[in-house]
């Protein structure tokens, strides 16, 4: 344990929020990234402290959160505190962003509301620009991240299954069975088989038996925005690993900006606000930024200093820019026959056979066959106008013969798609809120529109009536924000370097899909974790 | 159908009331057998004896007998279980729901002179319409239609349907809400 103040951050009326002293690592952010890296770096028996600017939730209220993500009433922003001037934003760009429902502030961050799906990106994502004369490449491939992938699996605890042709290789199994396919998606099977597509398993960081103490699913279906049951994996949990190692994690402390010293060439302090209206500042030897896509660039823009005017370590200008996102592309409609939906709130299929696809000028293609189509008759019957008998009748008719496939994309990088800071808005600290400047580009919707194509075979087979498309014309995001601080070789035209560590600061690291080059189109936690802990392991090194 | 205490149970269990407590952890067992006294023997009290929780429950009785489908039976004892025992561990849930009933009860004195609680399900239904809660928007700290919407309709529909039999109502054995396991999702509809 680290000398100094001694609290944790909550569990007490007045929790000690002082600094300590003699800290190896400072980590900014307590969603999984800087959980991974805060527990692999107690591990390696160094002292770290975790600054956290949102709250540390009561585990045993999460049912309670369950009632208020089920009722009307209550809001999705509610469910974990979302919102007000702590979060404010703006949104400026050609597309409205919807930030503050994508993200969680808290000890666990974001996978607190998470789906839960873990996929390894593909070669090919670290090699776009080679292979498709698009986008950049990255300066690691997919062999440098493997081992780490491998370790992030166990470390969110994976249950998947090898039956993926189209997946990059792997060593070993998953750690944990993959969850059996569901009943509807055996009604897509055959009609797959006839369209041609292939269908696999998922890999879920949800238990499919118990595993590290925590429950296997229990399916209470509200997966997203909260698993009441523990099953789906949350980094508050590694979090609870790293404190028993004598991590110290303080939550409520908003970092306010990073102070540069030693002629701007280290961060010597992170200036953190507490609940009381005090700050502090957190000196450390080495500091791992792990915000976020958004809070991560915004950090450093704050952290302006007159070696770094421009913002920390944006001596390249790349701050904030290259922000992008996965785009939803959806099909769904009604069979003649039950379809059994909305038993569980995960999925069990997937096809990755339109990945590494070669159509013209279009981005890799991820397939989804939902579990959850339609309604859920509770929702529905507590935002009806009706009730008795009637309601009972509606329901029964919307319920049980809904289909539907998802889909995601990914957009290119592209330095207009960027976070800014806003200074005409401030937060409630009175410092500018970030911006984000977003819109879409042709390879987007063209991929967007292949992906619809693709589940119009699925539904022409099945025969089944579509009422609903997703596609280039109103689509939205996955709520994955990536590449806001890039990775690269060259300092002009990254923020960071293949060991995670800023071009222009010394001992300052990202771990984050901040660092991303490419988006890819799986969902990206799983390469959050896998960088994560290679970005601990070279402070390991530095240390 | 019939609803149970299971039902209730797991109705509990959903809204974070109950984990693993089981029947044990009742604030009162709407399915104990007739003639068994009751844990706290409220019901044997004179009515101006009896805490204004009782009178909330009866309303939310009440409430269900006129919004829940002719379908289900043992409406009274899932109802009573399901509401004491949420009154007992929710503060603020007891309070909005004690303080919305003074809106309900005028109108049904108004109507049927009669507290809300007393009404039969045609006449509660009446009650429920009048105030507006059909059609409003629930909202906890809302108008007098969006709280009875909030407390009363949407309280009871909630405890319903996400219950293992609400849910078989509909053709769900796991509705959401319910830890029902991750086989049924699995099942097709004629296994």
């Amino acid at each position: 344990m680290s000398t100094g103040g001694s609290g944790s951050g909550s569990g007490t009326a007045t929790p000690d929020r002082t600094p300590s002293r003699k800290v190896d690592v400072c980590v900014v952010g307590a969603g999984p990234a800087g959980a991974l890296a805060a527990n692999r770096l107690a591990d390696r028996g160094h002292e770290v402290v975790v600054l956290e600017a949102g709250p540390r939730f009561d585990r045993s209220e999460r049912r309670e959160r369950m009632e208020r993500a089920i009722r009307p009433a209550h809001g999705t922003h509610s469910v974990w505190g979302m919102g007000g001037e702590r979060d404010a934003y703006t949104s400026s760009g050609e597309w409205f962003y919807p930030l503050n429902i994508t993200r969680v502030k808290g000890v666990g961050g974001s996978t607190l509301h998470w789906q839960g799906m873990v996929m390894r990106l593909h070669e090919s994502d670290f090699e776009r620009h080679t292979r498709d004369g698009v986008g950049a490449d990255w300066p690691i491939d997919y062999a440098d991240l493997r081992p780490y992938y491998a370790e992030a699996e166990r470390a969110l605890g994976v249950a998947g299954a090898s039956d993926n042709p189209f997946a990059p290789p792997r060593e070993t199994p998953h750690p944990m069975p993959a969850f059996p396919p569901s009943y509807s998606d055996s009604i897509f099977a055959g009609a797959c088989e006839e369209a041609g597509i292939a269908m696999h398993s998922v890999p879920n960081a949800r238990n499919s038996e118990a595993r590290d103490g925590r429950s296997e699913c229990v399916g209470f279906g509200t997966c997203q925005p909260v698993c009441p049951s523990g099953a789906k994996y949350s980094a508050d949990y590694t979090v609870e690993a790293a404190e028993s190692k004598g991590v110290r994690v303080l939550d409520h402390v908003p970092v306010q900006r990073l102070e540069a010293t030693d002629g701007g060439d280290r961060v010597g302090a992170a200036v953190y606000a507490t609940p009381g209206g005090e700050e502090h500042r957190q000196e450390a030897r080495q500091f791992v930024l792990a915000a976020g896509g958004v809070e991560t660039p915004r950090l450093l823009l704050l952290s302006r200093s007159t070696d770094h005017p421009e913002g920390l370590a944006n001596s390249s200008g790349a701050v904030g820019r290259y922000f992008m996102e996965h785009l939803f592309a959806g099909t769904g409609g009604r069979l003649d026959r039950p379809t059994r939906q909305n038993h569980v709130g995960f999925i069990t299929s997937e096809s990755h056979q339109f990945y590494d696809n070669d159509f013209e000028g279009v981005s890799p293609i991820k397939l989804e066959f939902l579990n959850y189509a339609g309604p859920s008759p509770v929702e529905q019957a507590l935002t009806a106008d009706e009730w008795g008998d009637d309601l009972l009748d509606s329901l029964r008719d919307s319920y049980g013969r809904h289909l539907a496939m998802g889909g995601l994309v990914g957009q290119l990088p592209r330095a207009d798609n960027r976070i800014t800071l806003d200074p005409s808005t401030t937060d409630d600290h009175g410092n500018p809120v970030p911006d984000v400047q977003w819109s879409l580009d042709d390879r987007t919707r063209r991929s967007l529109a292949r992906a619809n194509d693709l589940q119009a075979r699925v539904f022409d087979e099945l025969d089944a009536d579509v009422e609903w498309t997703v596609g280039p014309d109103n689509t939205g995001p996955a709520y994955h924000h990536m590449g806001t601080t890039r990775m690269g070789d060259d300092s002009d035209e990254s923020v960071v370097d293949p060991r995670l560590r800023t071009h222009d600061v010394a001992n300052l690291t990202v771990a984050s899909s901040s660092v991303f080059v490419t988006s890819g189109a799986m969902n990206p936690t799983l390469t959050i974790a896998a960088l994560a802990l290679k970005a601990a392991n070279h402070v390991d090194d530095d240390l | 159908m019939e609803l149970t205490r299971r039902d209730a149970l797991a109705a509990l269990a959903g809204a974070g009331i109950l984990a693993g407590g089981g029947a044990a952890a009742l604030a009162r067992d709407g399915f104990r057998d007739e003639g068994e006294p009751s844990a706290d023997g409220e019901s044997e009290r004179p009515e101006s004896e009896r805490p204004e929780s009782d009178r909330v429950v009866d309303a939310l009785v009440a409430t269900a007998h006129a919004v829940y489908p002719s379908a289900v039976e043992n409406v009274g004892s899932f109802v009573e279980t399901y509401a004491a025992t949420k009154l007992d561990n929710r503060p603020d849930f007891r309070i909005g729901a004690t303080e919305t009933l003074d809106a309900l009860d005028a109108e049904a004195r108004i109507t049927f002179d009669a507290r809300f609680g007393e009404l039969e399900s045609a006449a509660g239904e009446t009650v429920l319409r009048r105030v507006g809660a059909e059609t409003a928007e629930p909202d906890p700290g809302g108008t007098t239609a969006e709280k009875v919407r909030y407390y009363y309709v949407n309280e009871v529909l909630f405890a319903l349907y996400t219950s293992p039999t609400g849910g078989e109502l509909v053709g769900i054995e796991n509705p959401q809400g319910h830890p029902g396991g991750t086989d049924s999702y699995q099942r097709g509809p004629d296994r």
